[in-house]
């Protein structure tokens, strides 16, 4: 923890003539009678992008942002207020608005405590991703992926390939004395393709990224093989015939289609929705709501992962929570306020996508556990149905429980064997229902390739998803064919 | 405002200037400053009282035909320098292309009448929270079966952009904008919960919608989805309420904009004079209304925006680009740089329950889910909500289904539009009949 600290303090303190006087000095501005927590959330953030199309390097962008949120929390209240200037006038200036939300609290006259620094196990390094790479080397690297995707087929009409690095440091100072940092590096590698035969058109697309630097995370050979990928699903895509709409047996591949569970289930059990009892899953903890093949968990504490972190926004150490055993419901995910109101503690959930946000509690990463069946072994059991191997978006409604996601590579099943490519599958179902009907779980467990980004009430933070190859009986598919 | 805005002015030209001698042969910028504050309140109490204060610089340059962009949040002389200068370093290693660069200086706006976009709301914390405690007190007293809330949140913002290039090009919108909204939840038996919502938005304060309104309607909407049930997966018409009925439009934008047709990626490549909706059809464009949401005398690169058709008849008119798509294209920029300004489709003679009675049997769609639009083959295949309609009757509320179509036949299936039009919105239509989609449920 201590290099955290002290980047973050050099980062963020210093060139604002900050030191923990100063953080003492705010705190005791915040807290007082009436209030039971508060705290300050520092951040730098440096974002550079590159990207290319027609074969050349067209544009780049280079972000500057740094500032501070101020929270303070009574009851069930919050007053909240930032500022993109760091000195101790606005940031004093951000204090008086926030606390303002205590209008009976009286003077603030709070004693802070002694500082305490948090711990947390780093789960990456905190070396800046933007520099890992030379601004030629990346240049070249785009290069490298659009003449990989070009080379696959001649079909291929337009290639665009980006990538993109962040470099974040966050300081959160909280009333209950603790002081806590993180480094957090995350890079992203996206590339999709348009293919042209006749007069049909696709598109393919393949991404991949982490909390590392380029070199990491690319290794090898992997920037070839997300060209071969996006090529092949606009491929594949090119063959497909009209999904059918009606109820069917549906497989899910291994990896990304995990998202089922993200929308379905892990939405659902966050803890804001659940304290106000407005989720579809609320007071439902004990209750069966899957197979007993179904365990889930949210995981933030896998190295290097999208969706890890070695501290929250809240400066508690992630951790690995079990939302669902055996199909029995077992817990909610947590910040510190719906934690603390819920008579339980924060699971290490609380998140936030910038110092101007609040934080709330969002998943990390989101997966089943593999089960025993051999994946040829489920989608042979099925006479027909849908074979998702891909999906774009999803979106679900927290409180009937009603989630929608969308194929992005898709098959009919057929015979228990693999057959036509279908396009404009949507999947539909219930939240608190889908699991039952789960009736197979693969040994195959994948983990996505680091490209989910999560959205809630307008903010975006990066997560992870994952699961085996899974068999649900009869769902909803939404598609033209009757 | 006065003194911001000097304030603003000056960093804009600094960053022109720095650019200019960083070896910059062109440059644009846009400063944006906004203000204001949020609160929510929930179950008769205050939950959180949201304070918002924003400023950003944003710098593109070119150095020949390469580009390179960058920006800050901090204002400082040092800052506005390094941002600059970064933009320059990403200059070197990018690619020339001949489509880069400012908009021709003959097309930017020479005149900026005022649009009355701006009008603070003098409103204290206190205040607001009595607005929003009115609002969600009448949506949870409007019917015992509204069991739970969401809460109501009155947000007021107040903002300035400007917008200066080394043309000599300099521009200032400023906007307000202020708004209601409100969520409860309802149950009746047995049957799960239900959410909706309803909010009113203005640049005017006078103008919202009475905070009681708002919610009445927020209970209404959640009270009539209770009992929800699946269909029989069919093949009928669909109406889409108005507040959803602006997706349709925004997925024809998002088709005829000039980045998607250069790179080949949409279902309405070459469509330009081609009868891309029924007949009868008109979309077009009104940057200049007073007051209203979507309103500017110029696009993001300067460019004067102008009243245009961009769908006659049903017939493509036009496409919506900047100057690089322009250039890449070979047209001309249509002053849509950021975006359409108050796009329209005009509405036809039928209220709402004279469209029910021409949908005739068939599903009213209310709420729409997830992201199944294939912008490059026109597919679309959503979750939806709604009710379905006998005979032009509501029968009973319909969740848990899909609906499924493609973009260019929903376009020219569309049998009417109704004379509801929501205007909380810069793409603005009332509510739309399409005469066949496929409806997945049992």
């Amino acid at each position: 923890m201590s290099f955290e600290i002290a980047t973050a303090k050099k980062t963020l303190l210093e060139p604002a003539g900050l030191d923990e006087s100063s953080l003492n000095q705010l705190m005791g501005q915040l807290v007082g009678r009436g209030i039971d927590y508060a705290d300050l959330y520092f951040q730098y953030l440096r974002h550079e992008s590159w990207s290319l199309e027609d074969g050349e390097v067209k544009s780049g962008s280079y972000n500057i942002d740094q500032g501070a949120g101020l929270r303070v929390v009574s009851g069930e209240k919050t007053g909240f207020a930032y500022s993109d200037e760091l000195g101790l006038q606005a940031l004093s200036q951000a204090a008086g608005a926030a606390r303002a939300i205590a209008r009976q609290g009286g003077k603030s006259s709070g004693q802070p405590v002694p500082w305490n620094k948090g711990g947390g196990v780093a789960l990456y390094q905190g070396d800046n991703p933007i520099q890992s790479l030379s601004d030629s080397e990346k240049v070249s690297l785009l290069e490298r992926i659009e003449s990989a995707a070009r080379g696959e087929d001649p079909r291929v009409k337009e290639v665009m390939a980006s990538l993109s690095a962040v470099h974040e440091v966050i300081l959160v100072v909280r009333s209950d004395g603790l002081i806590a940092a993180d480094v957090r590096p995350l890079v992203r590698v996206n590339v999709s393709v348009i293919v042209i035969e006749g007069s049909r058109r696709e598109r393919g697309s393949a991404g991949g990224g982490g909390r590392s630097t380029y070199p990491i995370y690319l290794g090898s050979d992997q920037p070839e093989e997300l060209s071969k990928e996006a090529v092949r699903q606009a491929l594949v895509n090119l063959e497909a015939i009209d999904s059918p709409a009606g109820t069917l047996d549906v497989v899910l591949g291994p990896g990304w289609p995990g998202i089922l569970l993200h929308e379905a289930i892990g939405h659902g059990l966050e803890g804001d929705f659940n304290r106000k009892g407005t989720s579809a899953f609320s007071g439902r903890i004990g209750e069966m709501v899957g197979s007993p093949l179904c365990t889930v968990v949210d995981d933030g504490t896998l190295p290097g992962r999208r969706g890890s972190l070695t501290i929250d926004d809240e400066g508690t150490p992630s951790q690995t929570t079990v939302l669902i055993e055996n199909g029995i419901l077992k817990g909610y995910m947590q910040d510190t306020l719906n934690g603390r109101l819920m008579g339980v503690g924060s699971t290490g959930n609380g998140r936030r996508e910038s110092f101007s946000h609040l934080p709330l509690p969002r998943m990390t990463n989101t997966y089943m556990l593999p089960g025993k069946s051999e994946p040829e072994e489920i989608l042979a059991s099925v006479d027909r149905g849908i074979y998702a191997a891909n999906f774009g978006g999803g979106q679900v409604d927290i409180t009937s429980g009603k989630f929608v996601f969308s194929a992005s590579e898709a098959y009919l099943i057929e015979g228990g064997k693999i057959g036509q490519p279908v396009r404009g599958a949507t999947l539909i179902g219930d939240g608190p229902e889908v699991l039952k009907r789960v009736s197979m779980v693969g040994n195959d467990l994948e983990l996505d390739h680091g490209v989910g980004t999560c959205g809630k009430e307008g903010q975006s933070v990066p997560v992870g998803v994952g699961q085996p190859t899974l068999k649900v009986e009869g769902m909803t598919v939404g598609g033209v064919q009757v | 405002m006065e003194e911001r805005k000097i304030r603003a002015v000056e960093i804009a030209e600094q960053a022109l200037d720095e650019a200019g001698r960083h070896g910059a042969s062109a440059a644009e910028v846009g400063v944006d400053q906004g203000e204001g504050f949020s609160v929510t309140v929930r179950q008769g109490e205050l939950e959180t009282i949201e304070h918002n204060r924003d400023k950003s610089l944003g710098v593109t340059v070119y150095c020949g035909r390469s580009t390179g962009s960058a920006s800050t949040s901090d204002f400082s002389s040092a800052a506005v320098r390094d941002t600059v200068k970064a933009a320059c370093t990403i200059a070197r290693y990018t690619a020339e292309d001949k489509a880069n660069g400012l908009a021709d200086q003959n097309r930017l706006a020479t005149s900026f009448p005022d649009l009355e976009l701006y009008h603070p709301w003098e409103l204290s914390v206190e205040k607001a929270s009595d607005l929003a405690f009115e609002c969600e007190a009448s949506a949870r007293n409007a019917d015992k079966r509204i069991v739970n809330s969401e809460g109501a949140t009155l947000t007021t913002h107040g903002g300035q952009h400007i917008y200066a290039n080394s043309h000599g090009f300099i521009g200032v919108n400023q906007t307000s904008r202020h708004s209601i909204s409100c969520a409860v939840i309802g149950r009746e038996g047995d049957s799960g919960m239900q959410r909706d919502f309803w909010y009113s938005i203005s640049r005017l304060a006078p103008e919202l919608d009475s905070p009681a309104i708002i919610g009445q309607r927020a209970a209404q909407r959640t009270l009539r989805r209770l009992g929800g049930r699946q269909v029989k997966t069919c093949q009928v018409p669909v109406l889409f309420e108005a507040p959803v009925a602006s997706s349709l439009l925004s997925h024809f934008i998002a088709a005829i904009r000039g980045s998607a047709l250069y790179r080949n990626a949409s279902f309405l490549q070459e469509s330009l004079g081609e009868q891309v909706f029924s007949s009868g059809i008109r979309i077009h464009e009104q940057p200049h209304l007073k007051r209203a949401l979507g309103s500017t005398s110029f696009d993001n690169e300067g460019v004067a925006t102008v009243s245009r058709e961009i769908v006659e008849d049903g017939v493509l008119n036009g496409y919506v680009l900047d100057s690089y798509s322009a250039r890449r294209l070979g047209l001309e920029t249509t002053g849509n740089a950021g975006g359409v300004h108050n796009l329209t489709l005009d509405s036809g003679e039928l209220d709402f329950d004279h469209l029910l009675g021409a949908l005739g049997t068939g599903l009213l769609v209310t709420e729409l889910l997830g992201h199944g639009i294939n912008g490059v083959t026109g597919d679309y295949s959503r979750g939806a909500a709604g009710f379905w309609v006998e005979k032009g009757e509501i029968s009973h509320p319909v969740d848990e289904i899909t609906i499924a179509g493609n973009l260019k036949q929903m376009f020219r299936g569309i049998r009417a539009v109704g004379s509801d039009v929501d205007l909380r919105r810069a793409v603005r239509t009332g509510s739309i009949l399409v005469d066949q989609m496929t409806v997945a449920g049992e």
